[in-house]
């Protein structure tokens, strides 16, 4: 006889309120995101509307295998929570990747378990009645689009960390051809399946399909379209959760799946949106470190010659600047020079100099990218300005200051039409009085396009690893 | 009941149309990391169906992995996006001497 509490709680009712909680929640929390006071609260109570959907689930009469679970979750919690605590913002893109990769791949394995525990989508399982046709649709749905961003998201991790080349690897013009074909392959399997052959090997086929079809989907793009690729995984888990959540009947899972795969989305919308291409263009690859044609580029053609700079001359241009405007970008990041640029925009401030920051929206290697490494680095929110916001401002700008970035101030975007990147919007760095370009050396950026306000007569080089750079900028200053 | 889910599925997505849309540039990073975490809700499938998983030992390996997975996924990401956030809440010290300073040198 079961107690009156544990029927209680135990009532499909009462979990399936604790889902509605638990939405509700994410919403609430989700819709905090909209600004930084608000920020931290919403997440936290997004976390919280997770921890009410896993009592809700283990509240369930079928949960059972109690030591299991505890390993699955005590396994997890152990690797996420160093990796969450240690991670430095720089690698924040990668450990996104990483954990949306995971996410995929729990939703092709949940899939794959529903084909197991129902024979093949042949009856329902447990309790979870369900038309077995429709389970089969969305669990099949979900092992492929889950599976794809499994290793779709490995694959662009490990070029995120440099353990994969950032260039793109590709078959080149049959690359299109083995994508369709592993799609349809993938497809095809589904359809087999779902018309009533319950044979293991056509899950197994269907996986191994769709995890080449991930590899061979992000392998061909460039390190320069990481971000968008990962937000476009991001969306794909989503919707792969959302169809789990179908195929169990589980109104949590459904809206938590759904609410990602329309950022997701939205994202990734807008990524492409700022550099001017279409999605489809974007996966089809090839684009990023190399994979352009040197000749429509005109690389080498620049008439005019590279002026290099020192760090004193530096310091003397921004110490009698009026207003200076930093760029940061990628360079900055893999430096980790935020914080010498806050040191040296403090010292700039501190004579009076006004300094602005201008944050192009793929910046770095992934949206907002710049604005987390300087949040970290304590640069006032104010201070960070979007470029329609400040791109006005440029003509007015004695010295723009440009760190690490490249492609986002290149020109070209708008005065060649054979670039590839022509028609990207791009921070009007040109039209300031001067420019500082920190950089490395002069290989071109991820893009691997050449970068024309290098060759204008206004620009000066400071070449160097970024952070030296700024450091050495920052005790010049100090000595004028 | 798949007619109530899908109901349940169009909804949702409008709603994250709506909610998401309002987000700043500013805050793409942490969103996305935020809604990452929120995908590792699919955890609870793993949770539902070991109960069910029997004797299958291959089963039984999987699903510890999916919900291996899923908790990585659900924990890093929540626990990542906390300490982006973090960083955009310290507000800037109230600069007094900033203030004075601009009125020293004002901008053009």
């Amino acid at each position: 006889m079961t107690p009156p509490l544990a029927s209680f709680l135990q009532d499909a009712n009462f979990i399936r309120v604790l889902y509605i909680v638990s939405f509700a929640l994410f919403i609430y929390g989700m819709s905090g995101l909209t600004g930084p006071g608000t920020a931290v609260r919403g997440n936290r109570i997004a976390a919280g509307g997770m921890a009410i959907a896993v009592v809700a689930t283990l509240l369930n009469r079928g949960t059972g295998n109690w030591g299991l679970i505890a390993l699955g979750l005590g396994l997890g919690t152990a690797v996420g929570v160093p990796a969450a605590r240690n991670v430095h913002m720089t690698a924040m893109p990668q450990m996104v990747a990483l954990f949306n990769g995971v996410g995929g791949g729990a939703a092709a394995l949940v899939s794959w378990v529903e084909f197991r525990d129902t024979g093949g989508f042949a009856h329902a399982i447990g309790s979870h009645a369900g038309e077995p046709t429709y389970v089969a649709v969305f669990s099949l749905f979900a092992a492929i689009v889950g599976s794809v961003s499994f290793w779709g998201s490995n694959i662009a991790f490990g070029k995120l960390q440099e353990i994969l080349p950032g260039r793109p690897i590709t078959l080149g013009r049959p690359q299109q051809v083995v994508n369709f074909a592993l799609l349809a392959a993938a497809i095809a399997l589904a359809v087999v399946i779902v018309a009533g052959s319950h044979s293991e090997i056509l899950i197994i086929g269907l996986l191994v399909a769709a995890a080449l079809l991930g590899n061979s989907m992000v392998l061909p793009i460039g390190g320069a379209d990481m971000p968008v690729v990962i937000s476009l995984l991001n969306a794909f888990t989503g919707l792969a959760t959302g169809a789990t959540g179908v195929a169990l009947n589980n109104p949590a899972l459904i809206v938590a799946g759904m609410i990602v795969g329309a950022s997701g989305s939205i994202l990734t919308g807008l990524m492409a949106e700022a550099m001017n291409r279409s999605i489809p263009n974007i996966v089809a690859g090839g684009f990023g470190g190399g994979g352009v044609t040197p000749g429509a580029v005109g690389a080498g053609e620049h008439e005019g010659t590279v002026r290099s700079t020192s760090a004193a001359d530096a310091a003397i241009q921004l110490a009698y600047a009026r207003q200076v405007i930093v760029v940061p970008g990628y360079g900055m990041a893999v430096a980790q020079a935020q914080h010498a640029v806050r040191e040296l925009t403090k010292a700039l401030e501190a004579r009076g100099v006004n300094v602005e920051f201008a944050i192009h929206p793929v910046a770095g290697r992934m949206p907002g990218h710049m604005n987390v490494l300087l949040a970290e680095a304590d640069v006032p929110y104010e201070q960070l300005k979007e470029m329609d916001a400040i791109n006005p401002e440029f003509a007015r700008t004695d010295v723009s200051l440009v760190i690490g970035a490249n492609d986002v101030t290149n020109p070209a975007a708008n005065t060649n039409p054979d670039s590839p990147i022509y028609g990207m919007p791009i921070l009007h760095v040109d039209e300031s009085h001067s420019i500082v370009v920190l950089k490395r050396s002069m290989n071109p950026g991820f893009a691997g396009i050449e970068n024309e306000l290098y060759y204008d007569p206004k620009t000066s080089m400071l070449f160097g690893d970024a952070k030296a750079s700024v450091d050495a900028i920052t005790s010049e200053l100090g000595e004028l | 009941m798949l007619v109530t889910n899908l109901t349940i599925l169009v909804l949702a997505g409008f709603v994250g149309f709506a909610v998401i849309s309002k987000v700043p540039n500013t805050l793409h990073t942490p969103l996305m990391s935020g809604t990452n975490a929120i995908h590792g809700i699919v955890v609870l499938g793993g949770l539902l169906l070991i109960g069910f998983s029997g004797n299958d030992v291959l089963n039984k390996i999987l699903l510890v992995i999916a919900i291996t997975f899923g908790t990585i996924n659900v924990i890093g990401g929540f626990l990542v996006t906390d300490r982006m956030l973090e960083m955009f809440k310290r507000k800037p010290e109230p600069p007094p001497a900033r203030a004075a300073d601009d009125d020293e040198h004002p901008s053009p």
